[in-house]
């Protein structure tokens, strides 16, 4: 029996393949952009040893700054947004529409499949301001207010951005935390009524903590994917307007292929994937002191 | 909906002199719920429905009229211009070209991979299934400009397969790790009763192991297929060319393709990639829904 499943040579047949393609795009890339940190140049003009000036010219950008200030607000609301919304989305489905809730749940999921390129060019349109206004403008109008120019501001483009995001988001988080949420045994939300816990000390009391690891699961992702945000600010605002909007991402993608400068790329490469690292380490480490205390 | 403040009150016991009660609903909750469901349906429903209207606009309209008033007329116009002069039919083949081998070769190196490392029984197999899991941390930024120096010193940036092999490549550790997760819930008795009866290692993986992961294959299908067919990054990364751009590069630049901005054949294009998807979708969901159906029958 173990001479068919312990077969060495099955072994590098079924396996070989996937890891040799998993080390020659993942690990060795990797390291690669490690070494290509400490160089400057491009594959047309060569590199240069720079030995930890990029990490130098990183710590004293006022661009880099700008982008990582950025990416960090722009993770912390988007991921509270979505969140809050989803959790709000989830509580609807569980325990106000309860088993009828699957049409609703399907609907809201819809825009989460949908690319980011067509949502954000339509969203850009909705949002319009000149030569016609979009129908947001045309809401504000027909509202008695002043029609905005959205994004021609730093603000504004943030706004739309945001919105945008959760309108896309916001059914794959309702039903991740649905999820969670329907894991909650019956029984347990039983007894808490017949003690007498209603509406919002049932929610505090009861449900918010058991619904803890799927929350705080949530929140990682969450960030996680925020941080890496790309393809909607740039389909959306370029980053701009100026380098308002501009992500640690884009600013990468900037740096490499507007600039060509591969060595400083790789090393805001590096700050992202680090960040991603951390923040995911932070929020596990944090929530776990959390969870021992209660 | 009409009259809420009645649908709700309990007649019986009502003291002459109303006291004031404690939180006295305004209107009745489940009136709320619907004002409340209506609402979330029209914020997500509205925009789908308005660039699938405004899509049929001529340009004269689009100049001439608010964005939110609907077309006079229903025609083909725009979506031919679109895929034709757009070049968005061409940009779809490239996709097409892209996502199926990409997603061939993640779900088949994935499954072998994950019953190599879950079902077979050898030294070392846990500190690689750690090592290819923790790929999954690993974000596409980080492997881009090492890859398209490879890519670009080989000639391959010229042909679709930069992207092809970049996909797998940063699939394989998600799929491999939820499938070795399917595999690890199959009972090992099942294989080991298998090898008894004289089956080969290939066939107990072809014939044993694959129809019973069936399910868990269709759902990361349906996964990977939207991570790659809505890519941009690795897109437009490895894509020089305008004839090797997929759908979402080619939208991106949509409206290079016109000397003045055309609306029609953009919103068209929006349009048209924006229900082709979610089509696309309902199609492979479906099929997700019926093998998970099938499979509980049967298990």
């Amino acid at each position: 029996m173990n001479s068919v499943l312990g077969n060495k040579k099955a072994i590098v047949v079924l396996l070989g393949p996937a890891l040799l393609v998993f080390v020659g795009v993942m690990v060795i890339p990797v390291v690669w952009s490690f070494a290509y940190s400490l160089y400057t140049g491009n594959v047309i003009r060569g590199f240069t040893f720079v030995g930890f000036d990029n990490f130098v010219r990183l710590f004293n950008d006022d661009e880099a700054h700008e982008a990582f200030f950025f990416t960090l607000k722009y993770s912390v609301v988007v991921t509270a947004a979505q969140i809050v919304l989803g959790y709000a989305l989830a509580l609807l489905y569980v325990f106000v529409l309860k088993k009828s809730s699957t049409f609703v749940r399907t609907m809201v999921f819809f825009p989460v499949v949908l690319p980011t390129v067509a949502v954000s060019l339509l969203f850009s349109r909705f949002f319009q301001f000149a030569p016609q206004e979009g129908p947001i403008n045309s809401l504000l109008k027909f509202l008695g207010a002043d029609t905005i120019d959205f994004m021609a501001t730093g603000p504004g483009s943030f706004l739309v951005l945001v919105l945008m995001d959760l309108w896309r988001s916001q059914g794959f988080y309702a039903v991740l935390l649905y999820a969670g949420l329907i894991d909650i045994p019956d029984e347990i939300l039983d007894s808490a009524r017949v003690d007498g816990a209603k509406g919002g000390k049932l929610l505090r009391h009861i449900i918010l903590p058991m619904s803890l690891p799927v929350l705080l699961s949530s929140v990682v992702f969450s960030f996680n994917s925020s941080l890496k945000v790309f393809d909607s600010v740039l389909a959306l605002t370029r980053g701009g307007p100026g380098n308002d909007t501009t992500p640690l991402n884009l600013f990468m993608y900037k740096t490499s292929f507007l600039y060509s400068d591969y060595g400083y790329g790789s090393t805001i490469a590096i700050l992202i994937t680090v960040l991603c690292l951390v923040v995911t380490l932070f929020i596990f480490r944090s929530s776990r002191r959390d969870l021992t205390k209660d | 909906m009409s009259n809420p403040t009645i649908t709700k009150t309990t007649p019986t016991l009502q003291p002459a002199v109303p006291r004031p009660r404690r939180r006295a609903p305004l209107v009745s909750s489940r009136s709320l719920t619907k004002v409340l469901v209506a609402a979330l349906l029209i914020v997500v429903l509205y925009p789908l429905g308005w660039i699938l209207a405004a899509s049929f606009k001529t340009q004269d309209e689009f100049l001439n009229q608010p964005l939110w008033t609907l077309p006079a007329a229903i025609g083909p116009d725009n979506y031919l211009s679109a895929l034709t002069q757009g070049n968005l039919a061409t940009n779809a083949v490239n996709s097409l070209l892209v996502t199926i081998p990409s997603l061939a070769l993640i779900l088949l190196l994935g499954a072998a991979a994950g019953f190599a490392l879950e079902v077979m029984v050898w030294r070392g197999r846990n500190p690689i299934l750690l090592l290819i899991v923790g790929g999954i941390m690993v974000p596409a930024q980080i492997i881009l400009l090492p890859l398209y120096t490879v890519y670009f010193k080989t000639g391959l940036t010229n042909s679709l397969w930069p992207l092809i092999i970049t996909y797998v490549g940063h699939g394989l550790p998600l799929c491999v790790f939820l499938m070795a997760t399917y595999f690890r819930s199959i009972p090992r008795e099942l294989f080991e009763a298998a090898t008894l009866d004289g089956g080969g290692i290939y066939r107990l993986f072809w014939s044993v192991g694959l129809p019973l992961v069936r399910n868990g294959i269709f759902t990361v299908a349906l996964l990977m297929f939207f991570s790659i067919w809505n890519d941009l990054l690795i897109a437009l990364t490895f894509n020089t060319k305008k004839e090797l751009a997929t759908v979402q590069v080619g939208l991106l630049n949509f409206s290079d393709e016109y000397g003045s901005l055309q609306y029609g054949p953009l919103f068209a294009a929006i349009s048209l990639t924006i229900f082709g998807t979610l089509a696309i979708y309902m199609f492979i969901n479906q099929r997700v829904m019926k093998g998970l159906t099938a499979g509980s029958v049967k298990g």
